[in-house]
């Protein structure tokens, strides 16, 4: 037994952590401010191969796997989770779908692409409609000849209007089942075809680096070969994208949990108060202690999930539980960093008020956490 | 063309270091050990010499156990193989000693290009580089800031207070780098798996045709005497400002024979 990193994953992880610090740190303030997309942290990203992670030689990819992925992230987000969701939404949800469910032909002409960070790919399952109740989905494809007629709207979609952007996978009403229900089937999307509008970035409370934005699908057409696995298998396909989807949150959140505790150690010495170290006070020490508390349970949350998807075990209700118990963890640090810092943690300027307001998505995104502890009790038997 | 490139494992350099009270040596424990960061810019030249002229990286170090990790790391950036030089009786050595030890493990191996950080962040002495090639009988190309490698020519840009000095010699040489040089890459995964299946050879130092009576703390001609911690910084002097602050200030100074 033992739970500790083998020395491949913590070699990545210092790699990680020695780029986050040396390259993200010194910008992430700049870009946060601006709402800038950070093109040239994405490209140095690329080099390192963090796009290409969890995927074989044979597309570009590192032949790592998901959980050096999450390690990363985790990294990452230490610093800035605008970049980590950044990679996360490229590769969970923009390359994976394809390495999993493409045919040869699809997976040659788009993975060497995203597996290298030059093109992003996106996730279009939410709409403006319901994105728990993703069944609900209201765009529509239907085949004219050997072309697929796409109408309809997405929302939220991370990654799908920078100028890297190089496709969309759509999660579309293609047709009625027998039993009634309506059939979803994913599609691949290439950005710029016609018909299709990328919404002006939205104005959110957190993740400023990150590109957001809603889809506008008009008589898109795409050819018939875009169809990603097989017809009426889009509601399953997405379910499996985000069960690992949520170890990389899970790991997300860490990162951010952790972030948190590393500006208070160090601001608790820097900062005087009534003539000592804000550290020296219990009420400080006490805080930052509970921190560290929390962001070291998430991280065994999330490496005892990712433990059992590499060894090809059930791991639903542990990945539920990572993200719960993760993003919670991220956004009590949040708050209680925020507070450490005094003034100055309500001001964008420093880490820990990013942190605060890039926490709480992380209880929304990826399946909320009402969603996460429905998951929990129903592989409770309740 | 076959590249060494010399690299140091130092403590972290954004950590707290300490010296041991018994011997006056530093306590590697106190602090995470990292490849000193000239010696990342020295492995990034190799590489970018490698990549356009062919030929095979080298990584050599001196150090304890634990040092080989450095190596691993330069072997993760995409150098072929590694030399350790690791013994007991290296502890405590001294920069003569390091450069003695280094050249014994160079001398015979055939290499046209020996690379060097220009300092390492724990000792700060420059030295090394420069006593590898005398050693060697070899011409010292250091605080290069550009290499050219022109057949067996090899040119630099020597970095100076001014400019820089233009600087050639036949190869095999030593060249030292400084940071100006490049920007080194960060290892990929692929590289990082790819390094733990790179040959690695250890050395002890009479494998280095070294004699371990003459390395080591006792036969080091600098030792550390004494050492004591940095006082605390004393409490400063507050001036209220109440219209007079600016001819206090000057009072300050000038009583502290400042102005
Ligand atoms: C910044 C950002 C980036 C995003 N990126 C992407 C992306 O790239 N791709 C993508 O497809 N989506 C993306 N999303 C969408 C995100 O996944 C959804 O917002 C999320 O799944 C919630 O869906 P919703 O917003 O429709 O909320 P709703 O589903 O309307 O939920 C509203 C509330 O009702 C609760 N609720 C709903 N159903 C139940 C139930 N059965 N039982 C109990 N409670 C319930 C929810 O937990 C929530 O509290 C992103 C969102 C944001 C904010």
């Amino acid at each position: 037994m033992d739970h500790r990193l083998s020395s491949e994953y913590s070699d990545l992880r210092a790699v990680v952590e020695q780029f986050a610090h040396d390259v993200i740190a010194p910008v992430a303030a700049e870009n946060y401010e601006n709402h800038s997309f950070p093109y040239d942290i994405v490209k140095q990203m690329g080099e390192m191969g963090l796009f290409g992670l969890p995927f074989s030689e044979d597309f570009g990819g590192m032949g790592g796997d998901y959980f050096a992925l999450c390690i990363a992230i985790e990294e990452l987000a230490r610093v800035d989770s605008s970049v980590a969701i950044t990679v996360e939404a490229a590769v969970s949800l923009g390359a994976m779908p394809i390495y999993l469910f493409g045919t040869e032909d699809q997976k040659r002409e788009w993975l060497p692409k995203l597996t290298s960070g030059t093109m992003l790919g996106a996730f279009g399952l939410t709409e403006p409609g319901g994105g728990t109740d993703a069944g609900a989905a209201r765009t529509t494809a239907h085949l004219e000849g050997d072309e697929w007629v796409i109408n309809g709207s997405k929302s939220f979609i991370t990654n799908s209007g920078t100028a890297i952007t190089g496709l969309v996978t759509v999660m579309a009403v293609t047709g009625t089942k027998d039993d009634g229900s309506k059939e979803l089937s994913t599609i691949i999307v290439p950005a710029h075809t016609p018909g299709l509008t990328v919404a002006p970035a939205y104005s959110k409370v957190g993740w400023n680096a990150s590109d957001t934005h809603a889809l506008f699908f008009d008589n898109v057409r795409v050819p018939r070969a875009n169809l990603l696995g097989e017809l009426g298998r889009g509601y399953a396909q997405f379910l499996q994208i985000l069960d690992e989807g949520r170890i990389a949150i899970a790991a997300l959140a860490t990162g951010l949990a952790q972030g948190c505790v590393d500006e208070c150690v160090r601001y608790s010495h820097e900062r005087q108060a009534f003539g000592q170290e804000i550290g020296k006070f219990q009420a400080i020490a006490f805080m930052i202690a509970d921190m560290e508390v929390r962001a070291h349970t998430a991280r065994l949350a999330y490496y005892d999930a990712g433990s059992r998807m590499l060894a090809g075990e059930p791991f639903k209700r542990q990945a539920a539980i990572a993200k719960l118990h993760a993003s919670d963890a991220a956004v009590t640090n949040a708050r209680w960093a925020t507070q450490v810092f005094g003034g100055y943690g309500y001001m964008n300027e420093y880490a820990v008020a990013r942190f605060w307001r890039d926490s709480k998505i992380l209880e929304i995104g990826e399946g909320t956490n009402e969603v996460q502890r429905m998951l929990i009790a129903r592989d409770l038997g309740i | 063309m076959k590249i060494a490139v010399c690299v140091k494992q130092v403590p972290d350099t954004w950590a707290e270091k300490r010296l041991r009270p018994a011997d006056s040596l530093l306590d590697r424990e106190s602090a995470e050990g990292v490849l000193n960061e000239l010696d990342e810019y020295a492995v990034e030249e190799a590489l970018k010499i490698q990549e356009a002229h062919g030929g095979e990286v080298t990584i050599v170090s001196m150090g304890p156990e634990r040092a080989v990790e450095t190596i691993r790391k330069a072997l993760s950036m995409g150098a072929d193989a590694g030399i350790h030089i690791v013994d007991d009786a290296l502890s405590g050595s001294d920069a003569l000693a390091t450069s003695a030890v280094l050249a014994g493990v160079l001398k015979d191996r055939g290499f046209d290009l020996i690379i060097f950080g220009s300092e390492s962040t724990d000792a700060r002495m420059s030295v090394v580089p420069a006593m590898v090639s005398e050693r060697l009988g070899l011409p010292q190309l250091t605080f290069a800031q550009k290499v050219d490698v022109n057949g067996g020519t090899i040119t630099i840009e020597r970095q100076t207070d001014y400019g820089f000095d233009s600087v050639e010699a036949s190869s095999p040489v030593v060249v030292s780098v400084v940071e100006k040089i490049n920007e080194p890459r960060y290892p990929s995964f692929k590289g990082i798996m790819a390094a733990k299946k790179k040959p690695l050879e250890t050395l002890s130092v009479a494998d280095a045709g070294v004699a371990a009576g003459s390395v080591g703390t006792g036969a080091a001609w600098s030792v550390v005497a004494d050492f004591a911690a940095r006082p605390p910084k004393a409490a400063g002097t507050i001036v209220n400002d109440e219209g007079a602050g600016g001819v206090k200030i000057a009072e300050f100074l000038a009583t502290n024979k400042i102005i």
